[in-house]
């Protein structure tokens, strides 16, 4: 063996991989031994065959409930936060003094727990919060506001809880598509309707999918938010508080894990539906040529 | 979109910036200029020198901060980019980088609603212009470099603007790439019979291009001229340093006689003619490398040893190296050695006399 082959041939074992064997080991640890244990847990049923435990979830409308629920709650609000941060992160896209305010503006309550938003809500939006009583002070409503302990307070909750995430993910998408091709579009005729029709949103799209499917996820699994402000055990029964209550009221653990099961299946579908239709669009550099 | 003009006048165009500091700095001052149909104008100068910044507000991509853009009898500088319909060519090209090479021209057909049958046969007309057949459902990614210039410019004019702006379009390329696109440019520029207003840092580019020169420094204009006045005549000291006076000699204005003036610095004793009215005793003397020529002459004799030699083929760039220590840059033929002693002379209508500015 001469000296030139001994430099060029590689190691066996890249040295670096060992660098990930801690965060393989942590992800073992605790994300696939667990899965798999719930997994097979799920069909080891109290009572009944292996599969009985799906069985009774989708046939005790008490459970299969939960399902619509969830999804009637985290489908709207994955749209309002995706569909309101997009055009504001579009609009932020210049690097001003002005656009740091406003993002660290939005971006605060993503420092909050969901606990204290939920604290935060019963305070302002309860039945005699401060909305409630300004409005009435004003004369501007004297009904009765119902925005705590229901559907539409969950639904705030997780708006306010998600939206900053959604936000700054778009934000960094949205700079990091070089402007000089808006400004080419501009030359073109483009106005800016339409910059940001055939220019930023086609270059977007991958992104939006992306953020789509993490803003979901968060909401699908909503849990302290939906019994704090919302009525946990009537329209905001989601499909963690089933599982819950199967594994701390009930006891029967391999119910839970059926629950836990069904629910990360649920979210799977989506974000593949959605990785699915992001193939469809231009995957690439987002700059306008060499330079 | 008036397709057809007569001219767009740059009437005393100002762009300023408000620098992070809060200080204003003006990066065009005052450019006037007029541009009849058919022309090709270079904007020249060192980098910094405001001749994007000009380009841009002509585009609309900038607004002015004072002055106004004429086309003909129409007022344009309040028009946005989209309503002014000024192909441009960007730097980096700026092709979209989603949309294959055939939607990237055919864009700005697209924006003005052209029926498809006409904008697919103006599309196949620009890609022949361009020479870039067989490429047209690539994704820019695809090309090379060479070829990507091309779409910018088929995209550029396929919309049949009455100006094309060109912003360095050709300083991503290599040096060979660089002169067979500079060609193109001229050839494209003829075929269509409008005017071409071409920004770039390089004066070789801008004299074998360009009908008519506007040399910028700082902002202002210093000389708007053919190439070969700006090549000649430069009319101060900077156009003169910039178009490749490498040899300027801080000097004593003698005596100004009828035929020129003599000027004498650094042992030396020069007769040249002034080319900017001069204020004082002192001046610079500017001779341009290629024309100071080897053997002795009734006047303007340097005698000097060669120190430095790069040679370039056909002929050498020396330094060489006067008694007083003076270093001047000539052009001689063939490989001269260094050590040796060289007389040389230059024509004295080739010795520019200006007279001093705030800058040696």
């Amino acid at each position: 063996m001469n000296a030139a082959e001994r430099v060029t041939r590689p190691a066996l074992i890249d040295p670096a991989w060992l660098l990930v064997g801690p965060a393989v080991l942590f992800l073992l640890l605790l994300f696939v031994y667990p899965f798999l244990y719930g997994f097979a847990l799920s069909f080891q049923p109290a009572e009944g065959d292996w599969f009985a435990n799906y069985q009774k979830f989708f046939t005790d409308s008490r459970a299969w409930r939960t399902l619509i629920t969830t999804f009637g709650l985290a489908l709207p609000v994955t749209v309002i936060n995706v569909g309101f941060a997009l055009p504001i992160a579009f609009r932020l896209r210049r690097r001003t003094t002005y656009q740091r305010w406003i993002t660290t503006l939005l971006v605060v309550p993503i420092t909050l727990g969901t606990v204290l938003i939920a604290d935060g809500m019963l305070t302002y939006f309860g039945p005699r919060g401060w909305l409630a009583q300004t409005l009435q002070l004003l004369h501007l409503y004297d009904g009765p506001i119902r925005l705590t302990h229901n559907y539409w307070g969950v639904l705030i909750s997780l708006v306010i809880s998600g939206f900053p995430f959604a936000f700054l993910l778009l934000l960094s998408y949205v700079t990091g598509i070089d402007p000089v091709l808006a400004r080419a579009a501009a030359t073109l005729g483009a106005n800016r309707w339409n910059q940001f029709l055939h220019i930023y949103l086609p270059l977007l799209a991958p992104g939006l999918a992306i953020t789509f499917c993490l803003v979901f996820v968060q909401a699908f699994s909503v849990f302290p938010s939906a019994v704090l402000v919302g009525a946990p055990s009537g329209s905001t029964r989601v499909i963690s508080i089933a599982a819950y209550e199967a594994a701390f009221e009930n006891y029967d653990y391999a119910m839970a894990s059926t629950v836990a099961m069904i629910m990360g299946f649920a979210q799977l579908i989506v974000v593949a539906v959605v990785l699915a239709l992001r193939r469809a669009f231009y995957r690439g550099p987002v700059s306008g040529g060499k330079g | 979109m008036p397709h057809d003009f007569k001219q767009l006048r740059l009437d005393r165009v100002s762009r300023r910036f408000a620098n992070p500091s809060g200080a204003v700095h003006t990066a065009v001052d005052a450019l006037s200029a007029t541009i009849p149909r058919g022309e090709f104008v270079a904007l020249l100068g060192p980098s910094g020198c405001g001749k994007s910044t000009v380009l841009n507000c002509i585009a609309g991509l900038l607004p002015l901060s004072d002055g106004a853009i004429w086309l003909d009898e129409r007022r344009i500088d309040v028009l946005p980019p989209e309503r002014r319909g000024f192909g441009m060519v960007f730097q980096n090209y700026a092709l979209f980088p989603h949309m294959s090479v055939r939607a990237n021209v055919g864009f700005g057909l697209r924006m003005r609603g052209t029926p498809a049958a006409e904008a697919a046969r103006r599309v196949a007309k620009a890609f022949a212009l361009v020479q870039l057949e067989g490429h047209e459902d690539k994704l820019p990614g695809q090309l090379s470099g060479g070829q990507q210039q091309r779409v910018a410019i088929a995209r550029a004019i396929v919309i049949e603007p009455p100006l094309l702006l060109m912003d360095e379009p050709l300083s991503n390329l290599d040096a060979k790439l660089r002169l067979e696109m500079r060609g193109e440019i001229r050839r494209i520029h003829r075929e269509l019979g409008r005017s071409t207003i071409y920004v770039t840092h390089d004066q070789d580019e801008a004299v074998s291009l360009a009908d008519r020169i506007v040399v910028l420094q700082d902002g202002r204009v210093q000389q708007i001229a053919t190439p070969q006045e700006v090549y000649a005549q430069p009319a101060n000291i900077d156009v003169a340093r910039f178009m490749g006076y490498r040899n300027v000699l801080d000097v004593k204005v003698e005596e100004a006689r009828s035929t020129g003036v003599v000027v004498s610095g650094d042992g030396m004793w020069l007769t040249g003619v002034v080319k900017q009215t001069l204020a004082g005793a002192r001046a610079y003397a500017a001779i341009r490398p290629e024309e100071i020529t080897v053997g002795a002459s009734g006047v303007n004799l340097i005698e000097g040893r060669i120190e430095n030699v790069e040679y370039g083929g056909r002929d050498s760039l020396v330094d060489v190296r006067t008694a007083s220590g003076l270093v001047l840059h000539a052009r001689m033929p063939g490989k001269p050695a260094p050590g040796d002693t060289v007389q040389l002379t230059v024509p004295p209508e080739r010795v520019l006399v200006y007279p001093h500015g705030s800058e040696p």
